[in-house]
């Protein structure tokens, strides 16, 4: 009874979060300017990062928690980075 | 699903809500900031998603994990951490840039920018002016 019903909201939770990735991208393409784009991947990478969480419970494996904090850095990385490209026009200065 | 069969009851109810608590409120999140009219309202909706919602799911994998191997297994608090410090970080500095642009560009609807500080008043200078030698090369 308990595998049925861990089974059913770990498929629950990928619809939801695939959702979620699909509204993301969405705003990606249609986002009027660049800083709703910005705001756009970040909020993809978060998704993704829950993605593999939750890929990681399905499989009974530790080795997906690896893969969600690697996006988890690069999503802040690369928003820190392209948020002051669009104050600066440069990131190094 | 091979491992599950092995979890006690509490722990799959328990480990099943959070999972879908935490993928609802990314999916809310993420509707919001496909729903809302302008930048700075979809600027809070995906911070559910980014606290609460990945909170959940990383209680809950914790929960999983540490059930299932009978051991402390917490390095998913690694994520927890990382995501509380570097959220309030990453959005101050988009919102910033994008209140910038919008000055920038005269967009209505913005705030204007603060004034800019009073001039320093000229006082006399209460040292006298001292011509000193020239140094030697």
């Amino acid at each position: 009874m308990s595998a049925t019903l861990l089974a059913w909201s770990v498929t629950l939770a990928q619809i939801f979060l695939s959702l979620a990735m699909v509204c993301a991208t969405i705003r990606i393409l249609r986002g009027p300017r660049a800083q709703d784009r910005v705001l756009a991947l970040d909020t993809l990478y978060v998704n993704a990062a829950m993605l593999l969480l939750v890929f990681g419970i399905r499989t009974g494996s530790t080795v997906y928690f690896e893969a969600a904090l690697v996006i988890a850095l690069l999503g802040f990385v690369s928003t820190a980075g392209l948020a002051k490209f669009l104050m600066r026009g440069e990131i190094i200065e | 699903m091979t491992h599950a069969a092995d979890l006690p009851d509490w722990a799959a109810l328990l480990v099943a809500l959070l999972l879908v608590v935490g993928a609802g409120l990314g999916l809310i999140g993420s509707l919001g900031l496909l729903r809302l009219r302008s930048f700075y309202d979809r600027m809070h909706a995906p911070t559910l998603g980014t606290t609460l919602g990945i909170g959940s799911i990383l209680i809950g994998s914790m929960l999983f994990h540490t059930v299932l191997q009978s051991r402390l297994v917490i390095h998913e608090l690694l994520i927890t951490v990382f995501m509380v410090v570097t959220t309030p970080v990453t959005l101050t500095l988009l919102a910033r840039a994008a209140l910038y642009r919008d000055r920038r560009e005269g967009v209505e609807g913005v705030p204007p920018p603060p004034p800019p500080p009073a001039p320093v008043e000229k006082t006399e200078n209460p040292l006298p002016d001292v011509k000193y030698p020239d140094s030697p090369r």
